[in-house]
C-alpha cells in the first residue's frame, strides 16, 4: 500500500512581496497545508517558463507563482511580464493535457500573509481532487493525441534540457 | 563535483525543533552525498552557533554552505558574515528557511520534516553552483530630496540642513506648512499651531542649505541609492519671484474672489492671485489660471498694473529644474476623509453640517470668521452635536481607526464650550481613544468642562422635526449603547469629525518612487516594527501621515528619524549594494532586442554596430525579467542564474522524483 496521495506544489515567491508574505504568515503562525515548497526569485518576472515546466517535470503537481499587487512591484512592472507569461503558459499546458488550475498565479502584497496562505491551502485542495499529475504519462505517454503529444513534449524536453546547460 | 558542503540546520529553541524533528534531518543530511558534514545546533545565530560554521569551514576546507534556520530577511547578513570571517566568500551560503515557512506555519510533525528535508535538499543543490560575488560599492551624493512641506518634510529638512547638508524641498501648494498651519489649536496642550509652526516655516525659507522649490512637483525620479537624478516642474506662477516683494497689493487689487477649497476647507473666500495665508513661506503669490479674470476673458491685469515692482508675468511657462540627490525623504502627508459619501450625515445638504477641517478654520482667529463659532445665518449655536469616526472604523468606508479624531474632537469640545459658555456640546463615539501622552487626562479635563459623552454610532443627521422642540433643529438620530435606547438629539451645528485617509494620488506617487502601498493606500515601510522609515526601495524613506494616520508628534518624530537615517548614509560616504545584476553573453546574444523594451529601468542598451544588447550594471535592479525573457538563455541574472534555480527545483523535488522512480521500476 502506498502512502494517501498529497498533492507536491512549487512555490516561485517573489523577494519583496510574497516571500515576505510567507514569512509573515509563519510569524503570526497562520497554520497552513505544509504541500507548498518554496523558492524565492527577485521578481515574479524572473519565473520563466521553463522553470515552471521544469518543476512539472520533477514531479510537481502543480505550480504557483506570486508576485506583489499590480502597480506596486519592487521592480514597477516585472509581476506584469509574469501574467502574461503566466496566461500564454496556461493556454500551453492545457494543450499538453495537463489542467490549467496545475498552474496558479496569486498576489499577496508584503502584509498579506492571509492572502497567501489561503492560495496554498486553495490550490492544494484542487490539486488533491484533480490527483497527481503523471508528468510521464500526461506529456509523454500520450493519452489523447499520442504522437503530437508526444513531439510536443520530446520538443519541451530538449529545449529545457538545452537552456538548463546554460 | 568536488564541492565540500557542510548544512548547519538551528533549533531556533524550540521554534523550529517543537516541529521538525531536527535530529532526523540532520541524520539524513548527513548522509546525502554531496554533503560533508551536517550538525545541528541550539540557536544557530548566536556566536556559538556561527564560530560552529566558521571552525568548520577553516578546519575542514568547506567550500560551500547550507544553513537551515529561519528568513533570509532576518539572518542572511549574520551567516554571510560567518562565512566572510572564516575566508569564504559570502555569496556561497544558501538559507532554507525552515522556520516561517514551514515549522510555524504547521502542527504536522511529519509534514514539516519532510518539507525541512525539501528545502534543505533545494538549498543544497543551489549552493553547489553558487558563484562568489562582491559586493558593490557605490558613493553617495550628499544632497536630499524631501516631498511635501508639511511638518513631517519641514522638520526633516531643519535636521538635515542644520548638520550641514544640502536639501531640497518640493512642495505642491503655493505654500509649505501642510494640515498644521489650517489648525488652530493643537491637543492635548492647546498650543496654538501657527505659533509653533510658522518659525519653523521660515527657518526652511530662509536656511542656506535648502532649496524651496514650491508650486512644483516631482515629474520623474531615475537611479538608485546615493544617485538619484530628480526632475521637478515648477508651475507657472506669473509672478517673477526675483522682483516680487511680497507686499501683497496684487492680493488687494485683485478683483476675483474665489472659493477657498483647499486652505479655508471651502467657507473663506481668496482672490485669483494669492498666498494661501499671510505667513506663506514662500512669501510669493502665485495666480490661479482657472479663476483670473485675464487668463479667462483676455483683459484685467490689475495686478500687472499695480503691481509696484513690475513682478506680474503672464507669458510665464512651466520650468522644469533637474538635480541629483543620494537619498529621498517622501512626506506627503494625507487626505481628509470626504464627507460626502455619507449622505446621511448630510454634509453639503445641511447648511450647518459642517466638517471639522472646517471648523478649524472657523475658530482659527485667522480664519473666515475671525474665530467666531457661527451657523450659516451669521448667530453662534445653542448647541453643537461632534460625530466621531466619520468614515472610520467603518467597513464601508475605512476600516482603520485614524487616530486624532477623538482628540481633536474633544479639542472642539473645549474649544466650543471656551467661545460658547452657555452652549450644550455632545460628542458622539463608538470609543474613545486617547492612549497618548497626557491624552487622558485631556479628555477627562474636557469631561469635568461640562461636555456631553453619547456611546453609539450615529445613524442620521435631519432636519425633519418629529416634535416641537426638534423644530428649525438639526436632529441626531443615535442608539446610545451605554443606555441602551434610541435617542434624538436635537442641535444648531453638527461637526463630523473626518479621519485621515490617503492622499487621492497616493499610488501614482507610490508608482513615481516605486513605492509600495497598503491595502488602503498608504506607503508601505520595510518592516513595521524595526524599520519603519525606510521603504521597499533603499535610498527612500517616508515620514508622517503619508505612511499612516498619526498626529503632530509622532509625525516630528517620523520626520526627524527618517533625517537621522539619512545623515546616517551620508555619513557612510558610500553604500554597498548586492551584486545580483544582470549580464548579457555577446557571444550568445542574437540581438533579438526582446530586454530591450521588457527592462523598467532602462538598462539594456543596444549596440547598433555590433548587434548585441548590453545591460548596464550601474543601472540593473537585479528583478531578471529580462534574463527569464532571452529566447538564446544570453543573459546571466547574478546570483539567481538559470542554473542555480533549475538545480534547486530539482533538489526540492528530489524526493518525488526518488520516489516516482522506485514505483515506476
Amino acid at each position: 500500500m502506498s502512502a494517501p496521495y498529497e498533492p507536491v506544489i512549487v512555490g516561485f515567491l517573489c523577494n519583496w512581496c510574497s516571500y515576505r508574505a510567507a514569512d509573515l504568515a509563519g510569524t503570526a503562525r497562520l497554520h497552513y497545508a505544509p504541500n507548498m515548497r518554496p523558492i524565492r526569485v527577485m521578481c515574479s518576472g524572473r519565473v520563466e517558463p521553463d522553470l515552471v515546466l521544469k518543476a512539472f517535470r520533477e514531479g510537481a503537481d502543480g505550480v504557483l507563482i506570486a508576485g506583489c499587487h499590480p502597480g506596486e512591484c519592487h521592480y514597477i512592472e516585472g509581476n506584469l511580464k509574469a501574467l502574461r507569461r503566466y496566461v500564454l503558459l496556461r493556454r500551453m499546458l492545457r494543450q499538453w493535457g495537463i489542467e490549467p488550475e496545475r498552474l496558479q498565479l496569486v498576489w499577496a502584497s508584503a502584509s498579506e500573509g492571509t492572502v497567501l496562505a489561503e492560495a496554498v491551502n486553495r490550490m492544494t485542495e484542487q490539486l488533491r481532487a484533480l490527483g497527481p499529475l503523471r508528468w510521464k504519462q500526461t506529456v509523454l505517454g500520450g493519452n489523447g493525441h499520442p504522437s503530437i503529444a508526444t513531439s510536443v513534449a520530446a520538443a519541451v524536453e530538449e529545449a529545457t534540457a538545452m537552456t538548463e546547460e546554460a | 563535483m568536488a564541492e565540500r558542503v557542510g548544512v548547519y540546520i538551528c533549533h531556533c529553541g524550540t521554534n523550529i525543533a517543537g516541529v521538525v524533528d531536527v535530529p532526523e534531518v540532520t541524520r539524513w543530511a548527513g548522509e546525502l552525498p554531496e554533503v560533508m558534514i551536517a550538525r545541528d545546533y541550539k540557536f544557530m545565530c548566536s556566536s556559538l552557533g556561527q564560530d560552529l560554521i566558521e571552525k568548520d569551514i577553516k578546519e575542514l576546507g568547506l567550500t560551500r554552505i547550507v544553513v537551515a534556520a529561519c528568513s533570509p530577511h532576518m539572518h542572511e547578513k549574520t551567516f554571510r558574515g560567518a562565512a566572510q570571517r572564516a575566508g569564504l566568500n559570502p555569496f556561497l551560503m544558501e538559507m532554507a528557511n525552515i522556520r516561517e515557512l514551514d515549522s510555524w506555519t504547521t502542527d504536522d510533525k511529519e509534514a514539516a520534516t519532510q518539507k525541512a528535508k525539501a528545502m534543505i535538499s533545494g538549498a543544497i543543490q543551489r549552493v553547489l553552483f553558487h558563484q562568489p560575488l562582491e559586493l558593490i560599492t557605490v558613493s553617495i551624493n550628499p544632497n536630499t530630496l524631501i516631498v511635501g512641506g508639511g511638518i513631517a518634510g519641514i522638520t526633516a529638512a531643519l535636521e538635515l540642513a542644520n548638520a550641514g547638508y544640502h536639501v531640497y524641498m518640493v512642495e505642491r501648494e503655493p505654500s509649505i506648512g501642510g494640515h498644521m498651519a489650517q489648525l488652530d489649536k493643537t491637543f492635548p496642550t492647546l498650543d496654538c499651531a501657527a505659533c509653533i509652526l510658522t518659525p519653523r516655516m521660515v527657518d526652511v525659507g530662509q536656511h542656506p542649505n535648502i532649496t524651496l522649490l514650491a508650486y512644483s512637483e516631482v515629474e520623474s525620479v531615475e537611479g538608485y541609492v546615493g544617485n538619484f537624478t530628480v526632475t521637478v516642474r515648477k508651475k507657472a506662477s506669473y509672478v517673477n519671484e526675483e522682483l516680487c516683494t511680497g507686499c501683497g497689493i496684487c492680493e488687494e487689487k485683485c478683483p476675483k474672489k474665489v472659493v477657498d477649497q483647499v486652505f479655508e476647507a471651502g467657507i473663506g473666500t481668496r482672490k485669483a492671485v494669492y498666498r494661501p495665508f499671510p505667513q506663506a513661506v514662500p512669501k510669493y503669490p502665485v495666480i490661479d489660471r482657472e479663476n483670473c479674470i485675464y487668463f479667462q476673458k483676455g483683459k484685467c491685469k490689475a495686478c500687472q498694473i499695480f503691481c509696484p515692482t513690475n513682478a506680474i508675468d503672464f507669458e510665464q511657462q512651466d520650468r522644469f529644474i533637474q538635480f541629483e540627490v543620494g537619498n529621498i525623504i517622501v512626506a506627503t502627508g494625507y487626505d481628509p476623509f470626504d464627507a460626502t459619501r455619507i449622505p446621511h450625515y448630510g454634509f453639503g445638504r445641511l447648511p450647518n453640517v459642517i466638517t471639522s477641517v472646517q471648523f478649524e478654520r472657523m475658530v482659527n482667529a485667522s480664519g473666515p470668521t475671525g474665530g467666531r463659532i457661527l451657523l450659516k445665518d451669521g448667530t453662534p449655536p445653542k448647541s453643537v452635536g461632534i460625530i466621531h469616526c466619520v468614515g472610520s472604523r467603518d467597513e464601508n468606508y475605512n476600516e482603520y481607526c485614524s487616530r486624532v479624531c477623538c482628540m481633536y474632537s474633544l479639542k472642539f469640545a473645549h474649544l466650543v464650550r471656551e467661545r460658547l459658555p452657555d452652549a450644550e456640546v455632545y460628542n458622539f463615539y463608538i470609543d474613545i481613544r486617547a492612549s497618548g501622552k497626557r491624552y487622558e487626562e485631556f479628555y477627562h479635563r474636557v469631561m469635568m468642562e461640562g461636555a456631553n459623552m453619547v456611546r453609539g454610532r450615529v445613524a442620521e443627521v435631519t432636519d425633519v422635526a418629529r416634535t416641537a422642540d426638534e423644530e428649525g433643529k438639526l436632529i441626531i438620530q443615535v442608539y446610545d449603547t451605554l443606555l441602551g435606547e434610541q435617542r434624538r438629539i436635537p442641535v444648531d451645528m453638527v461637526i463630523l469629525s473626518v479621519g485621515v485617509q490617503p492622499r487621492k494620488d497616493a499610488r501614482q506617487v507610490a508608482q513615481l518612487f516605486g513605492l509600495g502601498c497598503d491595502f488602503a493606500g498608504f506607503f508601505t515601510e520595510r518592516h513595521p516594527k524595526l524599520d519603519p522609515l525606510l521603504t521597499m526601495v533603499e535610498g527612500i524613506y517616508i515620514a508622517g501621515a503619508c505612511q499612516g494616520p498619526m498626529a503632530i508628534p509622532e509625525t516630528v518624530a517620523q520626520g526627524a528619524g527618517a533625517a537621522a537615517r539619512v545623515a546616517g548614509m551620508i555619513g557612510q560616504g558610500t553604500v554597498v549594494m548586492e551584486p545580483i545584476k544582470a549580464h548579457i553573453d555577446e557571444e550568445r546574444c542574437s540581438g533579438c532586442r526582446i530586454c530591450n523594451n521588457l527592462c523598467p529601468y532602462k538598462a539594456i542598451v543596444y549596440h547598433e554596430d555590433r548587434q548585441v544588447s548590453e545591460a548596464i550594471s550601474a543601472l540593473c535592479q537585479g528583478c531578471g525579467t529580462c534574463v527569464a525573457a532571452c529566447p538564446s538563455a544570453a543573459i546571466t541574472g547574478a546570483h539567481f542564474t538559470r542554473r542555480q534555480l533549475m538545480a534547486q527545483v530539482e533538489g526540492i523535488l528530489l524526493d518525488v522524483r526518488q520516489s516516482m522512480e522506485a514505483s515506476s521500476t
